[in-house]
């Protein structure tokens, strides 16, 4: 079971304790809210990076230079 | 003027600790801060965090902005069971460096809804590494006696918090 650093601020007592089991489910909820979340995160930056490819070879195909294009979306 | 008072400070010893817990917060300033030097065993840059008050798992509001150096993101979170969206560093990152945290905490002991601030920034040699800025609220009336911090993986020796009482003199 993984342990907690108590810090009685009154007393200056400090103890390593089990973590209960509601605590060890809270920190895996948390973990997986977590990677859930960067998940997400991260497919946007792909989606956005993907749509940005994507409109910047329809500009090459179109005509337009490379500076061009960079010009029009950086 | 506001002085800092020193409450506690703590260093995690040769065996890790999961969560860091502050307990029996003197009710005598009117604002805390904690200064959190992290570093996690979780196998990433970062190792995430998580925040609660008074063993409490419910009634948490945050609002979390941060850049990767690569990246950036936002998280919101209503209604959740801790405050999260910071980190310490992880074991990706660069040997011995530790990730800088600083919670501020006003009117901790009073009865309205407790606000707090965090910011964080992690070190390591490389262009990714995280920096946050959280804003939350839990929506608690009660004065805030504990704060615990709780890491995806165990804090790693070394790390270490610091909790300052700040008052008017």
């Amino acid at each position: 079971m993984p342990t907690k650093l108590v810090i009685n601020c009154s007393t200056g007592e400090r103890a390593e304790v089990e973590m209960t089991a509601e605590e060890v489910a809270q920190q895996e909820a948390d973990a997986s809210a977590f990677a859930e979340q960067e998940a997400a995160q991260q497919a946007e930056l792909n989606a956005t990076a993907a749509a940005k490819a994507s409109a910047q070879a329809k500009l090459r195909a179109l005509g337009l230079s490379d500076a061009e294009i960079e010009a029009l979306v950086g | 003027m506001a002085t800092h008072n020193l409450i506690q400070t703590v260093t995690v010893g040769a065996g890790g600790a999961a969560s860091v817990e502050f307990t029996s917060i003197p009710q005598t300033y009117t604002d805390l801060l904690i200064l959190y030097s992290l570093r996690g065993s979780q196998a990433q840059v970062y190792t995430q965090a998580s925040l609660t008050f008074n063993a409490s798992s419910t009634g948490y509001y945050w609002k979390m902005l941060q850049g990767t150096g690569t990246s950036i993101g936002n998280q919101a979170v209503t209604n959740g069971s801790s405050i999260g969206g910071f980190n310490g560093t992880g074991s990706s990152a660069t040997a011995n460096t530790f990730g800088n945290l600083r919670l501020y905490i006003p009117n901790y002991a009073g009865s309205q809804f407790k606000s707090c601030s965090i910011n964080d920034v992690l070190e390591t040699n490389a262009s990714t590494t995280y920096m946050s800025l959280v804003a939350a609220v839990w929506t608690n009336t009660n004065a805030i006696t504990t704060i615990t911090i709780t890491g995806a993986n165990n804090w790693v020796q070394h790390s270490s918090a610091s909790l300052y009482g700040i008052k008017n003199t």
